[in-house]
C-alpha cells in the first residue's frame, strides 16, 4: 500500500459540463475517500421571492436549471396553486405532464450520452444526443424554446396544443423507438460496455435506504420509490403505473433503470394524449396569497424527488421560497460509493447519480 | 472567412450558468449542429485551446477559476461570453452573490446573447471568434517582426 496522496478533481474538468469540486484521497489507484466542495453555482435565487412577483418567479424557477427547467417551472407552480387554492384544468393538467414526461426522455437521453462520454464511447455519445434533439424539436414546435420552455403559468398552461400536434408528438416518439432499442442493447449488452459498467460503485438497498437516496439512483438499488406512485395531476389518471427498478445497485444497473425509464416516459405520453380531455387550459391566476399561508409539493424530476416550500405573506410577493433538489440528496450517497472504486472509475461514478449542481446550489 | 487556415480548438467553462447554455455547447458540437465537422474540438485543457467559452456569471467562488483558466491559455486567445448570463447577469443581475458578466473577470471579445443561448448563435459566435483570433495573431506577429 502506498501513501494517501490527495487529488483535487475540478472545477474545471472534462467529464461535467458543471464545476464539481471533489478532494479525492486515493492511496495507489484506489479512492479511500472523496470530500465534497460546492459552492461555485450559488447564486441565492431563491431570496428573488422578495423582488419578483408569483407570476414573474416562474421565469426565475425555471432557470434553477437548464435540463430539469420544466420540471422547475411545474413544482413551483403547483406550490403556489395550493397556496391560493387555485383549480387547473384537465387539460392542463394532462399538457403539463405530456412535457414533464418529454423532458424526462430528453433529459435520460443526455444522461445516456454523457455516461457513453464518461467512460470513452464517443460514437454513443453523439447517437443519444442525435436522438434528444428530435425531443427537442418537439419543445421547439410546441413552445417555442429548446431548453427553457416558459409553457407553465399559474393556473394552466401558456398555450394549448392542437390534437393534430398531439398526434404528430406521438409519431415523432415511434420515430425515435427503433434506433432507441440499438443504443439501449449497446449499453446493456456490449461487452466493453458492461465491463466498464458492472459491479462498479456498489451500494445496496439498505445503504440507499439509509443514505435517503432518490430518483433512479436509489432504484437501481432496488428503492421501489417514486413519486409519481402519489398520484398528483394528470398522473392520478394514468391506468398502470409501478416505479422501474433494479436490484443490481451498480453502474450498470443505474443504466438499466434510465434505459427503461426513457420507454416508459413515452408510453406515458401516449396514453395520456390518447384520453386528453377538452376543459380548456385554464387562466393566469389574478389571485395573491393570504398572509402566513403555506403549502409543499412533492415532484418527480428525471433525477428524482424535489421538494418545495412556499410561505405567503399577503402581496404579490412569498415570503419565502425553499426547495431541496434531488442530487442534494443523492451526494451522500455519490461520496459513498465512490469509497474503495478506482481512480479511472471516479468520472463514471460521478457521472452514474446524473449530479445537477445547478439545482442543489441555486 | 477564406483566410482561415487553421481550427480553433475551444475549452468551455461553466461559472454560475443554469446548464441550459452548457448543453447548447454541447449540443453545438453534436450531430444536428455538428461545429466538429469543422475542426471545432472540445478540449479540457486550457494550453490546448484557441476560444475560452465561459456560460453564466461571475461570483466571489469561482471568478478565480475563470482567471486561472484565461492565464492559463496560449496567446493569441478569445473570449465568448456564451450566454446572457456571461454578458450582463442576465435574470440572476440582482442576485446577491452574482458579481455580473464575464467581463468583470477577464476581457471579453464577443458576447452572444440568449436565455438559453441557441446553438446556431453559439457557432455564429465561435466563427466571429476565430475572425478576432486571425486579427489577434497578425498583431502578434507583426510585433515580433518589428522587434
Amino acid at each position: 500500500m502506498g501513501k494517501a496522496t490527495v487529488i483535487p478533481f475540478g472545477p474545471q474538468h472534462p467529464v461535467l459540463p458543471e464545476p464539481l469540486h471533489l478532494d479525492l484521497v486515493v492511496e495507489d489507484e484506489h479512492v479511500i475517500e472523496a470530500i465534497p466542495q460546492i459552492g461555485f453555482v450559488h447564486r441565492g435565487l431563491e431570496k428573488l421571492v422578495e423582488t419578483r412577483d408569483i407570476h414573474q418567479f416562474i421565469y426565475v424557477a425555471e432557470r434553477i436549471c437548464g435540463i430539469c427547467s420544466f420540471g422547475h417551472s411545474l413544482g413551483y407552480a403547483e406550490t403556489v396553486e395550493s397556496l391560493m387554492g387555485v383549480e387547473v384544468p384537465r387539460r392542463a393538467q394532462y399538457l403539463r405532464v405530456i412535457l414533464h414526461e418529454l423532458s424526462r426522455v430528453h433529459s435520460h437521453l443526455l444522461w445516456l450520452g454523457l455516461a457513453a462520454d464518461s467512460f470513452g464511447f464517443e460514437s454513443l455519445f453523439m447517437h443519444c444526443w442525435r436522438l434528444r434533439e428530435r425531443v427537442l424539436d418537439i419543445f421547439e414546435a410546441t413552445t417555442g424554446g429548446r431548453v427553457i420552455l416558459s409553457y407553465v403559468q399559474i393556473g394552466g398552461v401558456v398555450r394549448d396544443i392542437d390534437a393534430q400536434t398531439l398526434q404528430w408528438i406521438c409519431e415523432k416518439l415511434d420515430s425515435i423507438e427503433d434506433e432507441y432499442k440499438e443504443i439501449c442493447n449497446t449499453f446493456l449488452k456490449d461487452s466493453s460496455v458492461r465491463s466498464r459498467l458492472a459491479g462498479v460503485g456498489y451500494l445496496s438497498q439498505q445503504q440507499a435506504e439509509e443514505l435517503c437516496m432518490v430518483g433512479p439512483f436509489a432504484r437501481a438499488s432496488n428503492v421501489g420509490y417514486d413519486c409519481r406512485l402519489l398520484g398528483h395531476g394528470a398522473y392520478g389518471e394514468l391506468s398502470d403505473f409501478a416505479p422501474v427498478t433494479s436490484a443490481g445497485g451498480d453502474c450498470l444497473a443505474r443504466v438499466e433503470v434510465r434505459c427503461a425509464e426513457v420507454n416508459q416516459s413515452i408510453a406515458i405520453v401516449k396514453e395520456l394524449v390518447a384520453k386528453i380531455p377538452n376543459d380548456g387550459i385554464g387562466e393566469k391566476s389574478k389571485l395573491k396569497p393570504a398572509a402566513g399561508a403555506q403549502a409543499c409539493n412533492v415532484l418527480e424530476q428525471p433525477r428524482g424527488e424535489c421538494y418545495y416550500y412556499a410561505l405567503g405573506n399577503g402581496t404579490a410577493n412569498l415570503e419565502r421560497m425553499r426547495m431541496r433538489t434531488p442530487t442534494t440528496q443523492n451526494l451522500a450517497g455519490m461520496v459513498k460509493a465512490l469509497e474503495g472504486c478506482d481512480l479511472a472509475d471516479v468520472p463514471m461514478v460521478i457521472l452514474t447519480i446524473d449530479p445537477c449542481i445547478s439545482c442543489s446550489e441555486r | 472567412m477564406s483566410n482561415v487556415s487553421k481550427s480553433p480548438w475551444v475549452i468551455h467553462y461553466d461559472g454560475s450558468s443554469c446548464n441550459g447554455c452548457d448543453i447548447e455547447v454541447l449540443a453545438a458540437l453534436s450531430p444536428l449542429y455538428d461545429a466538429e465537422r469543422f475542426g471545432v474540438v472540445n478540449t479540457g485543457n486550457p494550453k490546448h485551446a484557441d476560444i475560452f467559452l465561459v456560460t453564466g456569471s461571475v461570483n466571489a467562488q469561482n471568478i478565480d477559476v475563470v482567471r486561472e483558466i484565461y492565464n492559463q491559455m496560449v496567446e493569441p486567445k478569445v473570449v465568448v461570453a456564451c450566454g446572457i448570463c456571461a454578458c450582463s447577469g442576465g435574470i440572476f443581475h440582482d442576485c446577491y452573490n452574482v458579481i455580473g458578466g464575464v467581463d468583470k473577470a477577464i476581457p471579453v471579445d464577443v458576447y452572444a446573447p440568449g436565455c438559453a443561448i441557441r446553438p446556431e448563435t453559439i457557432i455564429d459566435a465561435v466563427v466571429e471568434g476565430i475572425g478576432v483570433l486571425e486579427q489577434k495573431r497578425a498583431a502578434l506577429e507583426a510585433q515580433r517582426k518589428g522587434a
